[in-house]
């Protein structure tokens, strides 16, 4: 008896409270993969996703909370419930579809790219790429030596000393750090185009939520804003919708 | 941030490396030192207390006391600690929202744990997704003690447990004949005398505590070996200060901070075991009173 009274107590309180305030829906993010996500300077979330991600909550009414998570770890938590949507960068994926499910997508299918040291670099040599990335299984099957990265900074870096001959990430990341290389690091070899493209993840049960985005994704895309920003980003080599 | 600052693309030299090395990140990092010395304080204490419980149940007369304090250690010890950093926090952090979800979800919720995901009603999350980015990092930062002082407290008491049987049997049947009672013995000669075989194998825990704060990462909590990789990657224009690598120089500050830091807790524990072996009818006392003569 006592125990249902101090729940009820509690339940109303809580109640109360849950009525004064808006869902608060999270953001996770990776907050290494600049120009999707990335931690600025002044220490807080920044880059595409982050404009992204304010506009669409704006659209559908929600008020968002930016957080960051490990790659590694992020679907995890999301079903573990530590957030609401993972807006990371991150394709769409048949294996992916198994666990969380995704709105539809808010980048085009991209590029993927190997960036070397030498133009002569082996493909089928060791090869970085970031761990459970679309680029590293695909390195897998290859026939290459797979050499993962929890990081995508570490995955170039590997480049840069000399402990892999390529990596294999998307060629948005890798742009930057070519262009800004000096001829110290090119692309070699052909673009290869893997993935469904970007979408937020969700967990399954999120179907509410998941309309909701996806309305707004589609609005966005429809008034030509998301291309506006996309072009921001990523320049004029960004894929438009 | 200063107002030389405001165009950060724009300056150059030592402006440019005092506007940089004071970005709002930067002083993140800085805070995060912070962050690993309050969980060396926290921590230390809570294994210790953690261990001396764990080493009185062990050598405890009721049966199942002792079997819980034996086993707490050896499950512990047992098990690799990222395992348990991993495992531990995230069955800790869903066992804390389910009893939550107990008292405040509405009846006939449905059963949390539904396949893969973990669902509790909203009012049972903890903290609430309302609460703001600094109640996330404290909660982090307690499961984070917890963690820690679970798992370093079974050293602790295996440490303990070890030195109240170094303790020699005189002594405690001295304390008997003058009429103490099992308690007065334990209290009043066990205890003060088993630190000084503690000492050793309690320093060396320390040290492990000391270089094992990067964990606290894998636990979501942003410490100072993360900040450094962060701040250390390549940065390109998309950030406000580009650099290249560097990754070696913001580690070599760590490795100084880890130094200083060990070295520091030698010196101390060094007085504090010279201390404790005064009077001691151990070598290192016998030592002392030898020197004195």
């Amino acid at each position: 008896m006592k125990k249902l009274l101090l729940a009820t107590a509690v339940l109303a309180m809580t109640a109360g409270l849950a009525a004064a305030q808006d869902k608060v829906v999270r953001l996770g993010t990776e907050g290494a993969y600049p120009p999707f996500n990335f931690i600025d300077d002044k220490g807080e979330v920044a880059g595409f996703e982050r404009e992204f991600g304010d506009e669409i909550c704006k659209r559908a009414a929600l008020t968002c909370e930016w957080t960051t998570n490990e790659w590694d770890s992020i679907i995890p938590n999301l079903q573990s419930g530590n957030y609401d949507v993972i807006i990371a960068g991150m394709s769409i994926t048949d294996e992916r579809e198994e666990v969380i499910d995704f709105t539809q997508n808010y980048y085009p299918p991209a590029a993927s790219a190997y960036v070397a040291a030498s133009a002569d670099a082996d493909l089928k040599g060791n090869v970085s790429a970031q761990v459970s990335t679309i680029q590293a299984a695909y390195v897998a099957e290859s026939g290459a030596t797979l050499v993962e990265y929890p990081t995508p900074d570490e995955t170039i870096a590997a480049v840069r000393n000399g402990e892999v001959q390529a990596v294999f990430a998307d060629k948005d990341y890798l742009r930057p750090f070519v262009d800004e290389s000096a001829g110290a690091l090119m692309f070699v070899g052909e673009d290869i185009s893997i993935g469904g493209g970007v979408g937020l993840g969700l967990r399954s049960s999120d179907t509410e939520l998941k309309d909701k985005l996806n309305a707004a994704i589609t609005a966005m895309k429809e008034d030509g804003s998301l291309n506006v920003l996309i072009e921001k980003y990523f320049g004029a080599e960004g894929l438009k919708f | 941030m200063l107002a030389a600052c405001a165009d950060p693309k724009g300056i150059e030299g030592l402006t440019w490396l005092t506007c940089y090395l004071t970005s709002g990140k930067h002083l993140d990092f800085y805070w995060s030192f912070g962050t690993v010395l309050l969980l060396l304080l926290v921590t230390a204490p809570s294994a210790l207390l953690m261990g001396f419980g764990g080493a009185m149940a062990a050598r405890s007369q009721i049966a199942p006391l002792r079997w819980i304090g034996k086993g707490y250690t050896a499950m512990v010890r047992g098990v690799p600690d990222i395992v348990y950093f991993l495992f531990f926090v995230i069955a800790l952090d869903q066992g804390i929202e389910y009893v939550k979800n107990l008292m405040v979800c509405p009846a006939g919720s449905a059963w949390p744990w539904q396949g893969l995901e973990f669902r509790v009603c909203q009012e049972a999350k903890v903290p609430l997704a309302s609460a703001s980015q600094f109640a996330y990092q404290a909660y982090g930062f307690f499961l984070a003690v917890i963690t820690f002082a679970i798992v370093f407290g079974a050293f602790v008491a295996n440490v303990i447990y070890g030195a109240m049987q170094a303790v020699p049997r005189a002594q405690l049947e001295t304390g008997e004949a003058y009429g103490m009672s099992h308690r007065q013995v334990f209290r009043r000669i066990l205890v003060p005398q088993m630190w000084v075989y503690a000492l050793p194998g309690l320093s060396n825990l320390w040290m492990i505590l000391i270089k094992a704060t990067p964990l606290l990462f894998l636990l979501g909590v942003k410490d100072i070996v993360y900040y450094a990789r962060e701040l250390g990657g390549t940065k390109t224009q998309a950030y406000d200060f580009p650099h290249a690598d560097w990754r070696l120089y913001y580690f070599l500050g760590l490795l100084v901070f880890y130094l200083l830091m060990t070295r520091g807790s030698e010196i101390l524990l060094g007085r504090v075991a010279a201390k404790l072996s005064k009077g001691q009818a151990t070598a290192a006392g016998e030592a002392m009173r030898k020197a004195a003569i």
